[in-house]
């Protein structure tokens, strides 16, 4: 395959950066993106150029560091993958590519397609977990009975990986599918119940606090999460909210 | 509660949202109830029921909470869209949005804005005449006496004035709808603000009728995108997302958002076009 590449290039936090264009052949469908990446990089390496930085680790659809705005859709055109694990016979020979950083004042570019998602970490440290005394004597969390249904919703939920693709994907840089995800898991759980109210009002004000934008149900980062994460979840951090900021 | 949680949170400004949109989304369904009868009433039961709008007590609260109601929604609406374009400095150099979500959720804010900019002229047109405009005709039939037509003012006791008496000066109007004694100086009748007149004047003016019966057209198409997303997303934005009841709150919204903006728009073009 032969395909011509716009890639976006910045020098570093400070400096502007400009799409810059990149022919590239002798792709092969069976490539996944980033393998195509990395043949492009080797031949900018072999050049004497600067390769083009973007973020990677598991390559398996698993950690959530992946990321990538390619064709005007996170993590590409393919459904329910990331762009680890999209492959090359999703576009045809002789496409244009572009391919952009996670666009948000919240997620700001590092390098190249390297964005700093650490916001996400500040909100899941505002509240995003449980608290439990590692004394000695915890209670085995499997001896508190849970209805199938819930613990279901709640797994659903905890399969977010924190890719961004969501607040990348919204008009309005919300992450509010994200943060009710991490909201969801724990609340749905007799074990989240305890903290829930604080856990919502924390985290929503930390997201706030991050410059995310606001959610207007467009319904777009549904569609485009690689792991399916509903947005009746928004829906459930809404309730929680109202709940809690009223008691 | 977090630092006014229900008034500046992200999530506050959306209840407000939602909450504010489902009411205009009741108004609008008592206002087309009312403007029906310029297509199915008569002048008379139309000019009771306009009188009986601007009167009634109640209605006079709820015409508030409406007032208020598309402040709130247009402020908050046009603060939430100012956060979100600052929520993404540097725009996408390509973006395919409509491979994820509907045209009409995407242009929330310029709908309304449309929206926004007919209702201040559909104020000025309608809403402002009939409370402010001393010009404001008040409601007469012509009857056949046998000795020639004459010319009555319908009054809200049932009754009947002839016009002879103001022009003869032995009845004074006052406070534009009040029947003055004029020895007397006490007040006889009221008469009936002529809204059905200017409604149908004004969608039939030689010049202007047929541009103000297309924009009230066009309008009631902005309506319809608005509502389109506007009342199921209004339920999501409240916390209301249950598989169970998402297809039955869609389809009633889809419906709701069509039939009313319809009905609306077929009573100027029933105005211009049609009737007498
Ligand atoms: C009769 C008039 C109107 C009705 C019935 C109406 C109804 C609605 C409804 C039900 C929503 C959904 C709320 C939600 O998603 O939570 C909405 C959203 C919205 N409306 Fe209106 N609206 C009207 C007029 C206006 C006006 C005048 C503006 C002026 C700017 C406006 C701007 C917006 C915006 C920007 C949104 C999206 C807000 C968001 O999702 O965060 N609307 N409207
Ligand atoms: S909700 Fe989906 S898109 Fe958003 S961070 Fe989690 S996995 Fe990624
Ligand atoms: S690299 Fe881990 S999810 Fe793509």
């Amino acid at each position: 395959m032969k395909l011509t590449l716009k890639i976006w290039r910045q020098k570093n936090a400070k400096e502007t950066g400009k799409i810059v264009e990149y022919p590239i052949d002798n792709v092969s469908p069976d490539m996944s993106f980033l393998e195509m990446l990395d043949v492009l990089n080797e031949g900018l390496i072999n050049k004497g150029d600067d390769p083009v930085a973007f973020d990677h680790d598991c390559r398996e659809g698993i950690c959530g560091m992946c990321s990538l705005f390619i064709n005007g859709e996170a993590h590409g055109p393919d459904r329910g993958v990331t762009t680890c694990q999209l492959h090359m016979r999703m576009f045809k020979d002789g496409d244009t590519i572009f391919i952009e950083p996670f666009r948000a004042k919240a997620f700001p570019v590092i390098k190249d397609l390297v964005v700093d998602r650490s916001s996400f970490d500040r909100i899941q440290h505002a509240g995003g977990f449980i608290s439990v005394n590692t004394s000695g004597n915890t209670i085995d969390a499997n001896t508190i009975p849970i209805n199938k249904h819930d613990a279901d919703r709640s797994f659903d939920a905890a399969t977010c990986i924190g890719c961004g693709a969501c607040v990348a994907t919204c008009k309005n840089s919300s992450a509010m599918l994200f943060v009710s995800a991490k909201v969801s898991q724990f609340a749905l759980l007799p074990q989240g119940k305890v903290e829930a109210a604080d856990r919502v009002l924390n985290m929503v004000n930390q997201m706030d606090a991050e410059g995310f934008g606001n959610c207007t149900n467009t319904g777009a980062c549904e569609v485009e999460c690689p792991k399916g994460i509903s947005l009746e979840n928004i829906a459930r951090m809404n309730r929680e909210y109202l709940v809690a900021s009223i008691k | 509660m977090a630092k006014s949680a229900i008034l500046k949170s992200s999530l506050a400004k959306k209840y407000w949202m939602a909450l504010t949109g489902l009411f205009l989304c009741l108004f609008l369904a008592g206002h087309l109830a009312g403007n029906l009868q310029l297509i199915f009433g008569n002048a008379l039961q139309f000019n009771q029921y306009a009188l009986f709008m601007t009167t009634n007590p109640a209605v006079k609260l709820l015409s508030y909470v409406t007032y208020i109601s598309i402040l709130f929604h247009a402020i908050d609406g046009i603060l939430l869209t100012v956060q979100n374009q600052r929520a993404r400095p540097i725009k996408y150099a390509k973006e395919n949005a409509s491979a994820n979500s509907a045209w009409a959720s995407r242009n929330m804010a310029v709908l309304g804005t449309l929206i926004l900019v007919f209702i201040v002229t559909h104020m000025v047109n309608f809403w402002a005449k009939m409370h402010f405009d001393a010009n404001m005709p008040l409601q007469t039939i012509m009857i056949d006496t046998g000795g020639g037509k004459q010319e009555l003012y319908l009054t809200t006791d049932g009754d009947y004035l002839p016009k002879v008496r103001v022009e003869q000066k032995l009845v004074t109007i006052k406070n534009r709808t009040e029947f003055y004694d004029t020895g007397a100086d006490v007040k006889i009748k009221d008469g009936y603000k002529d809204l059905h007149k200017i409604t149908f004047a004004f969608f039939q003016d030689a010049k202007y009728g047929l541009i103000a019966t297309i924009a009230y057209v066009i309008a009631m198409f902005v309506l319809a995108f608005h509502l389109l997303h506007g009342f199921a997303s209004a339920f999501q934005s409240l916390g209301a997302n249950n598989p169970k009841y998402n297809g039955l709150i869609r389809s009633f919204g889809k419906g709701f958002a069509i039939i009313v903006p319809l009905l609306f728009a077929i009573i100027p073009v029933y105005i211009h076009f049609f009737a007498k």
